[in-house]
């Protein structure tokens, strides 16, 4: 664990010298001109934790990514070939996440990899991908603040789900005392930096703010601390297994949503199942899609996701992120003719795709996605009903440059 | 004052999980000298009886599964430390280093294991209806999950000093703790006697787990999150002290309850480390020390 961080800090103190963008397209290139293309097949990677404690999350990510694989295979594949996936485990460790980016690229040539969940293991993933011009496509929501030129981010960055988030607390909640409750990592500490910065501007008050180390399971003293301060609302970026044992204390302690909601925002669908319906039923998230989002599109993905994976799944945010990214990297190629990461990287520029959440476009600059923001409402049933909305999909500004309250940041 | 009473009531309540998670241990690690990083695991195989008896039973019938789940869950976790000790241990007594490697790699079996059938994300196990909610008492809540896990753990301590003080089974397990070889002459068959120390140890692990799911997530990793603290319990009481974990409990809970409020919750638990390292210095046999009688250590 001690080492993952130290490597991920080395990984962070790295970034930031590599983000003036991929000018020198092709020369030098340690990864062959078109990686991945063999034969009648074309390999790509899937680098997800199967085992410790992320693979609550990541293995359903992984298999939304297969379906996809699958998916497209079936109606004929990409360029005539068919995709072979190479699977990998980061085993929750960022210097596994490291080590086996490395082993997809260089001995199994993948023309890309799908993969990683923790920003501590996307840290690490990057200087592998940018030292060898590959491409890294990562499904999980995140702070912010990075825009590598190898790297397509398919999950929200800050201004398409937090700051939504807080806005919906502020109009709809009228929250003017916030608590900030989190995870002891980079994501939490950062995405806070920015919330505070954000209530500043907005005449929000934070009363508290605590972190706790991932895997924390003992919340009677943060439980008593929100209640000696009698915040409106919480703002909860916890991680992983934390959110079991903090909605069920908070439940147990006898705070009920209508006294103090809790927004989360690392809360969906799948980690629902694990916490127990009755015990969130009536907090609040934000994400950019729900199970229950409306449209042809998601319900052909929720219906063939259940009759792979079992009728008690659930699909969520990130799990539908890790199954769209594999079929906008699948149309960049087509586009492209080929799997050379600069090409595909041209030819994704702008490039839209009809998701399940809606339809999305990729950033001709920064690689993300424009997604819809959705605030939603936890059902007792585990689904989640959406209450607010962006309306149309949000331009992602990783860098917050269109908020003058981000200055500084 | 409220606030003081507020931790006071959340250190009894941590420690009383810390000592739940250790009462085991006190056993197979106090006793034994085994230091088997699989007692976590063995806490998961509790936390899922009680998963699998409910989804088995239908919610109707969760106040009877929850109850079944405490001594099911005792025979289960028991019975996967009997095949552990035959396996494994028995082959190993006296190296502790290697029970630890070799323990290790069974954790991670189980984990994947339990990964395999149960599948990765954490389950949902929901409390029997008596236990929702909690009682205010002068300004402190106390819910009920806290409060019953307070009276369990009592419970099985109270039992746990009965077995050892008034069973001849229990007599057998001192004797051969305190010297082996005069406990073996004396006609103590003492492997049988490791093997049902080593059930009652992982028992009681189980136990545990059925009530911790109260407060916190069931899944794979759920054993991770206790199998350190439990090592501290027993280090800090000194080996095979039920008394000893018992005040080593109640420090521990106090001084992460109060350290935590006035600072952050990662910075009390190094503190609370910085604690343990300084006491071991002045006292490295723990808090409670076993008096020998006989010439080898």
């Amino acid at each position: 664990m001690i080492a993952g961080f130290a490597v991920a800090a080395i990984a962070v103190a790295g970034c930031g010298s590599s983000d003036s963008g991929g000018g020198d397209a092709g020369s030098g290139s340690t990864t062959s001109a078109e990686p991945g293309v063999s034969g009648k097949t074309i390999k790509v990677g899937v680098l997800h934790s199967l085992s410790g404690t992320m693979a609550i999350s990541e293995v359903s990510v992984k298999d939304a990514e297969t379906l996809a694989i699958e998916e497209i295979n079936k109606s004929g594949g990409v360029l005539g070939k068919k995709l072979e996936p190479v699977v990998e485990d980061g085993a929750s460790e960022p210097a596994t996440f490291a080590e086996k980016a490395q082993k997809l690229i260089s001995t199994d040539d993948v023309a890309a990899v799908f993969g990683g969940w923790t920003s501590a293991s996307r840290k690490a993933m990057l200087p592998v991908f940018e030292r060898n011009k590959a491409l890294l496509y990562y499904p999980a929501q995140y702070e912010g603040l990075e825009s590598s030129p190898y790297i397509f981010y398919s999950g929200a960055t800050t201004n398409q789900q937090i700051i939504p988030g807080l806005e919906y607390l502020k109009d709809k909640v009228k929250v003017a005392k916030l608590y900030l409750v989190g995870s002891d990592y980079v994501f939490p500490r950062t995405a806070n930096k920015e919330i505070k910065a954000w209530a500043k501007a907005n005449g929000m008050q934070i009363v508290g703010e605590d972190y706790t180390p991932l895997g924390h399971t003992e919340y009677a003293t943060q439980i008593n601390k929100i209640k000696s301060v009698k915040p409106d609302a919480v703002f909860n970026t916890l991680n992983g297994d934390s959110n079991v044992a903090f909605f069920k204390q908070l439940k147990d302690a006898g705070i009920a949503p209508k006294d103090i909601p809790v927004m989360s925002v690392s809360v969906a669908e799948e980690e629902v199942r694990g916490i127990g319906a009755k015990n969130l039923a009536g907090h609040l998230v934000a994400w950019n899609y729900y199970q229950t989002t409306p449209g042809a599109k998601n319900k052909r993905f929720v219906a063939a996701y259940k009759k792979k994976f079992g009728s008690d799944r659930v699909t969520a945010d990130p799990i539908e992120a890790g199954y769209v990214q594999v079929y906008l990297w699948a149309e960049s190629v087509k586009k492209a003719g080929s799997t050379n990461p600069e090409k595909v990287k041209a030819a994704a520029k702008g490039l839209t795709f009809d998701a399940p959440e809606g339809t999305v476009t990729v950033d001709a600059e920064n690689q993300h996605i424009s997604k819809t923001a959705r605030i939603g409402l936890i059902q007792g049933d585990g689904q989640i009903k959406e209450v607010g909305s962006s309306g149309k999909p949000v331009a992602p500004d990783p860098y917050l440059k269109s908020y003058p309250w981000a200055k500084g940041l | 004052m409220q606030v003081f009473l507020n931790q006071l009531v959340v250190g009894l309540s941590i420690a009383s999980i810390l000592l739940l998670v250790a009462l085991g241990l006190t056993f197979t690690f106090g006793q034994m000298n085994v230091i088997n990083m699989a007692h976590g695991e063995f806490i998961m195989a509790g936390a899922y009886t009680t998963y699998v008896l409910q989804t088995a039973l239908g919610t109707g019938l969760i106040t009877l599964s929850f109850g079944l789940a405490l001594p099911i869950a005792f025979l289960i976790a028991g019975t996967m430390g009997l095949i552990l000790e035959f396996t494994i241990i028995r082959r190993l007594y006296g190296r502790p280093l290697d029970t630890l490697l070799a323990t290790w790699g069974v954790s991670l079996m189980l984990q994947q294991l339990a990964r395999d059938i149960f599948g990765a994300p954490n389950v949902d196990v929901t409390a029997p209806s008596f236990l929702d909610g909690g009682v205010t008492v002068a300004g402190v809540t106390l819910s009920h999950p806290r409060l019953f896990i307070i009276g369990a753990v009592t419970l099985v301590v109270v039992a746990v000093a009965v077995y050892l003080q008034r069973t001849p089974a229990g007599r057998r397990m001192r004797a051969v703790m305190q010297n082996r070889p005069l406990a073996a002459v004396s006609g103590v068959r003492t492997t049988r006697v490791d093997r049902t120390t080593f059930f009652i140890g992982s028992g009681l692990a189980g136990i545990a787990g059925v009530a911790i799911t109260l407060l916190g997530p069931v899944g794979p990793t759920l054993g991770l999150g206790y199998i350190i603290d439990a090592f501290l319990v027993v280090i800090v009481g000194g080996l095979g002290q039920l008394r000893g974990a018992i005040f080593a409990a109640l420090l521990l809970g106090m001084a992460n309850s109060f350290i935590e409020y006035s600072t952050s919750t990662s910075i009390a638990k190094a503190a609370v480390f910085l604690l343990i390292v300084l006491f071991l210095q002045v006292r490295p046999q723990g808090m409670i020390v076993q008096q020998r009688r006989g010439l080898a250590s």
